[in-house]
């Protein structure tokens, strides 16, 4: 059965792949161009207008958040699409009619959201390097938080769509959601600017953890302790994953 | 163990949400090497009951067995020794047609090479080969249809099941699938059920036979047998000129004569010769053009079974 469900893994993620590359236009170039803009408007021409923040150029500060906000989005977007695509075309029956385990489709959607998630994170990482030849501090640490930031929104994305019934409804968290805590998680701020009950209310938001231990891992400084990310990302990834599979196993919203 | 059998559901009950019953206690055995028909109207129950033994659908209690292999206890063997052909399409239609097979293949466990043989083999006998690089959703409604069923056999299962393969398929390309499934069910002893709404296609096809209705099995057995439990049959005769008689006439043995402007219908009882029908025509004056019979005969069991559930 090992050898069955680890074949039937890396066929699920070449399936991914394949999927968002021959889409690169719609999966992987925005992205890059939306970090662009942030960088040339934010960081350029109102950056420079800023004198310093958390001990480093303005420009600088809020590369990381840039990159880890591409990194957050399209691991949600891959995920929620494909697998949603696959329920409204019904092809994801023909992983369900096949003895394929479902931790193994979890794995193989969560992969496929991580590659997309790191690929686009590279390729915004290349984008900034035009702007600040900041080399990452922390290599390892910048991966791992990446990476387990990848697979919890990842996870979110599998979840989002399984309970999706139309393609609005997997719009609606990353619209709503996503986007107002991705910016509220300090990207372009460090929360040290907040007065003590708004920094309490901003600790309440994950994803600034997430931004804080990337920016940890590039910049070697920032606003949340390290153990602090690692821990969230992991609680995340735990109760995340648990759902997911509970999911998977029941069938709910994926069989009749 | 149930070896010898390739299907057996006990007892199988599906409730939907909203207490809507679909399968009421289904008692079914289907013999290994087998080429099965499952009949029954819109929603009798055929593709919830299809939908149990591949893995889409959850039963409500009752217990499966494939090749002995129980559904609850080994879903990953049953579903290998299953090949599913749905109703309707469900590939990723943007997806090249080699990818889909190779793709199925890989959710099977099949390294790469394997399954690279087997596709160009299967997309060989459906004539789909040529279409190897093409996206799904450019192939014809009948190039679809083959292309799920190299699918469904590309990680070679003991079962195939088709449900309704031939529906919007045009002649020629239904009867080329009738010889392909024949020669997959006699040389190579795949055992084949199938769903049909042309019961022309059951009665061409299968040995055996079970009619569904309202979730229930109303009838099983080999389709000889059920045919010649089939009451009437009725023949059409096209005339020359209108007969003199009109209405209905009986001519004796539970013949009954239907009179049209320039047609005759003759329902027969199941036995009786058609040669007092012809003597009457022979002695009436009435030049027949042709003759052919209504529906099959299996369609007139199905509709008396139907009519009396």
């Amino acid at each position: 059965m090992l050898a069955l469900n680890l074949t039937a893994f890396r066929t699920i993620v070449r399936k991914e792949i394949r999927r968002f590359m021959r889409i690169w236009v719609q999966t992987i170039t925005p992205p890059a161009i939306n970090a662009l803009l942030y960088l040339v408007i934010f960081g350029g021409l109102i950056g420079s207008r800023i004198s310093e923040m958390g001990g480093v150029s303005y420009l600088t500060f809020i590369m990381p958040g840039i990159i880890m906000m591409g990194i957050i989005m399209n691991s949600y977007a891959n995920v929620s699409s494909s697998f949603f695509s696959g329920k409204f075309q019904r092809s994801i029956e023909e992983m369900l009619v096949s003895p394929v385990s479902n931790l193994t489709i979890l794995l193989g959607f969560i992969t496929g959201g991580v590659c997309r998630g790191l690929l686009v994170g590279f390729i915004v990482a290349v984008v900034a390097l035009g702007f600040t030849q900041t080399v990452p501090a922390h290599p390892l640490i910048t991966l791992l938080v990446a990476t387990m930031a990848s697979v919890v929104f990842s996870l979110g994305g599998l979840i989002n769509a399984v309970l999706a019934r139309s393609f609005d409804d997997i719009s609606i968290i990353p619209n709503f959601v996503l986007t107002p805590l991705t910016y509220l998680g300090g990207i372009f701020f460090s929360i040290e600017l907040l007065s003590g009950f708004w920094q309490a209310i901003a600790k309440l938001n994950p994803i600034l953890y997430m931004i804080n231990g990337f920016r940890f891992g590039i910049l070697g400084s920032s606003d949340i302790p390290l153990l602090h990310t690692f821990v969230v990302l992991l609680l995340f990834i735990l109760f995340l994953g648990s759902i997911a599979m509970r999911m998977l196993s029941t069938g709910k919203g994926i069989k009749g | 163990m149930n070896g010898e059998k390739a299907l057996i559901i006990h007892q199988l009950h599906k409730t939907y949400a909203g207490d809507v019953i679909a399968l009421k206690q289904v008692d079914l055995e289907v013999e290994k090497g087998d080429f099965f028909a499952l009949l029954g109207p819109n929603g009798a129950g055929k593709s919830t009951l299809i939908g149990i033994l591949s893995s889409l659908v959850n039963k409500t209690s009752g217990q499966v067995h494939v090749f002995g292999h129980d559904i609850d206890k080994h879903p990953a063997a049953v579903r290998k020794m299953i090949g599913l052909v749905p109703q309707e399409f469900n590939f990723n239609v943007f997806e090249s047609v080699a990818n889909i097979v190779m793709t199925s293949a890989g959710y099977h466990g099949i390294k790469r090479s394997v399954a690279a043989e087997r596709t160009e083999r299967y997309l060989k006998l459906l004539d789909l080969w040529d279409k190897r690089s093409a996206a799904a959703r450019t192939l014809s409604g009948g190039m679809k249809r083959r292309l799920m069923i190299a699918r469904a056999l590309v990680h070679e299962p003991g079962l195939l099941i088709l449900d309704e393969p031939t529906a919007g398929v045009d002649i020629e390309i239904r009867r080329s699938m009738w010889d392909f499934l024949r020669k997959l069910n006699e040389e190579e002893g795949k055992t084949i059920i199938l769903t049909t709404h042309y019961l022309e296609e059951a009665e061409s096809l299968c040995r055996n036979v079970a009619v569904i209705n309202h979730g229930e099995i109303i009838e099983q057995g080999s389709v000889a047998r059920l045919l010649s439990r089939a009451m009437t049959q009725t023949f059409v005769f096209d005339i020359e000129q209108p007969a003199k008689a009109t209405g209905h006439q009986a001519l004796g043995d539970g013949i009954q004569l239907k009179f049209m402007d320039d047609q005759l219908e003759a329902e027969i009882p199941t036995g009786v010769p058609l040669d007092s029908v012809l003597d009457f025509l022979r002695k009436e004056n009435i030049q027949v053009n042709s003759m052919r019979a209504k529906s099959n005969r299996l369609e007139t069991f199905f509709l008396q079974l139907v009519d009396q559930d």
